[in-house]
């Protein structure tokens, strides 16, 4: 077996999601190369190649990488993907971007969000919203696989010392470009990335009130999200949602608050180790799944909950 | 410029589906079907598109046995222009679904192809990528704004951590995310008007596809039950449990 990950970065840094896709391919067993494309990006490279089990670095560094436009990076993974059994990357919004068009291209299947590895040809993904977990097998030559990061414990960031390669050729199709992007900037940690979730629903009524949610977050060190209905109410911004079309999460603490839990926002979140729901409607399904359920109105809750942590 | 919108018929949203008892895939006896929601999102954007005198056609096409006409039914009484349905097997593969509606795009010929980001049955999030890539196309996955000037869409893009702006030639393909609109509700009267819209049946012989699957589902399972958990009465029981029971706070 030869696996091929590709890398998720910002130019600058390596994603922590790159790690799980690692143990992912560590499980599938093998050698294993990441590719690094970008722009001005060489420092991801030299962060790959610290990375617990990695064979070979291939760097890919040139302005037609350096947003991840899909066309470009597709094109690229296509050249690179020679001579691999499996082509890896995350199942984040960068990866479900230019993966498909990659598997298209070679005319093999993509295995989407993949939970667990069985064997080399066999894995299980979640379907329906998690309400199922299919164990698929794949008959490609090639298997191409995203990975749900919340499935794989990651393997260590340091430790490796893999070679570092530089690819020359540029893959510049011309037909999308690069506009702009805003980036929220947050102190506080990645949601897919926090030990602690703490999030808002419709019950928060507003996005000013989420305010009160922030304070508990600081306290606690926690990540911020938010139910699709709370999103959909325009409470938040959509970056924040999680669930089965938003982000899927699985910290050690999960906090729901004023979220009812349609099965859609269960399936991003019930895989949390420990899950609090704090909802005023003793029937919401949410306490169904919940480890610790307070029935209260979460006005009352939470600034009383800020001052006791 | 023609917009053509690839839809799928799901299990409704509101519906809690169940694996079958011999673990062969989900239940799908006697639940409510319905057009997928980020679909309906699509066929939305591109109705704007027509009122805003941007696209002159909008055309549905979904890929699946018969009854998916019902949805294209829908989709015409929400306002699109005329239907088409590639009648084949359900449970396609997305490589297979884009190979064929690479086969209507090439037909078709339309200025841009707007379709969900993701089915919610599936969960797989790859037609519309894999349609760009066959057809070559430029890609705006999980759009929430999207403007048409000359020929060129500007899409801004849900990503991790916030937005892009990306700038794509014409034609191009767009996939839909949650915030690019709210879908309008089919009218009685429309509804009526829907039942003399054209729709057209076409089989995988005629488009000169074929359509086969190299992945084999095994079996799906119910996911791991988690345990009902305890009601606390009141937020220092909680902080308390939280500390020294679950040990996940300090």
């Amino acid at each position: 077996m030869s696996i091929l990950v590709v890398a998720e970065h910002d130019n600058s840094e390596l994603k922590p999601v790159t790690l799980n896709v690692m143990a992912a391919a560590t499980a599938i067993g093998g050698d294993i190369d990441i590719l690094v494309a970008g722009g001005n990006c060489s420092q991801v490279a030299d962060q790959a190649a610290q990375v617990a089990g990695v064979t070979r670095v291939i760097l890919a560094d040139n302005s037609a990488y350096e947003h991840q436009l899909a066309e470009n990076i597709a094109a690229l993974v296509l050249e690179v993907s020679s001579g691999y059994s499996h082509i890896l990357t995350g199942h984040t919004t960068a990866g479900k971007n230019f993966l498909p068009r990659v598997a298209a291209l070679m005319d093999v299947s993509q295995i989407s969000d993949i939970v667990a590895v069985e064997s080399v040809d066999t894995f299980k993904r979640p379907i329906y919203a998690g309400n199922g977990i299919a164990t698929v097998k794949s008959g490609d030559s090639v298997k191409v696989l995203s990975v749900r990061g919340t499935g794989f414990d990651p393997v260590a960031a340091t430790g490796g010392s893999a070679s570092v390669e530089t690819l020359a050729s540029v893959h510049e199709l011309g037909i999308s470009s690069f506009v702009g992007e805003e980036i929220a900037k947050s102190e506080r940690p990645e949601l897919t990335a926090a030990s602690i979730v703490i999030s808002g629903g419709r019950g928060m009524q507003n996005g000013e009130n989420f305010a009160l949610l922030e304070a508990i977050a600081d306290k606690l060190g926690a990540g911020i999200g938010a139910s699709r209905a709370a999103v959909d109410a325009g409470f938040v911004p959509n970056d924040m949602q999680v669930g089965q079309t938003g982000k899927i999460v699985a910290p050690d603490l999960y906090i729901a608050v004023g979220i009812s839990g349609a099965i859609q926002h269960l399936a991003g979140m019930k895989d949390s180790k420990v899950i609090v729901a704090i909802n005023k409607d003793e029937d919401a399904p949410i306490f169904q799944i919940a480890d610790y359920g307070l029935v209260a109105d979460l006005f009352n809750v939470l600034p009383e909950l800020e001052q006791l942590l | 410029m023609k917009v053509l919108v690839p839809i799928k018929r799901v299990a409704d949203a509101n519906v809690k589906v169940r694996v079958k008892s011999d673990n062969t895939g989900m239940d799908l006896n006697n639940v409510k079907m319905a057009v997928n929601p980020f679909c309906e999102i699509a066929i939305e954007e591109a109705l704007r598109l027509r009122e805003a005198g941007k696209a002159e056609e909008v055309v549905a096409v979904s890929v699946g046995p018969e009854v998916c006409k019902e949805q294209l039914r829908t989709c015409l009484a929400l306002g699109a222009d005329r239907a088409i349905l590639v009648e084949c097997d359900s449970d396609l593969p997305p490589l297979a679904i884009a190979k064929i509606l690479k086969a209507v795009y090439d037909k078709e010929q339309p200025g841009l192809v707007l379709l969900g980001k993701q089915s919610i049955d599936g969960d797989n999030g790859q037609t519309g990528q894999m349609l760009a890539a066959l057809a070559n196309l430029p890609q705006g996955t999980f759009a929430s704004e999207l403007s048409v000037e000359g020929d060129k869409v500007t899409v801004v893009r849900e990503i991790d951590g916030g937005l892009q702006t990306l700038s794509l030639t014409v034609p191009a393909v767009i996939t839909t995310d949650l915030r690019l609109n709210e879908p309008r509700y089919a009218s009685l009267p429309n509804i009526m008007k829907a039942k003399k819209k054209p729709m057209d049946t076409l089989t995988l012989e005629e488009l000169g596809v074929s359509a086969g699957s190299s992945v084999e589902t095994l079996s799906v399972e119910p996911p791991a039950e988690r345990k009902a958990g305890i009601i606390v009465e009141n937020v220092e029981e909680l902080v308390d449990k939280l500390r020294n029971e679950a040990k996940v706070i300090s």
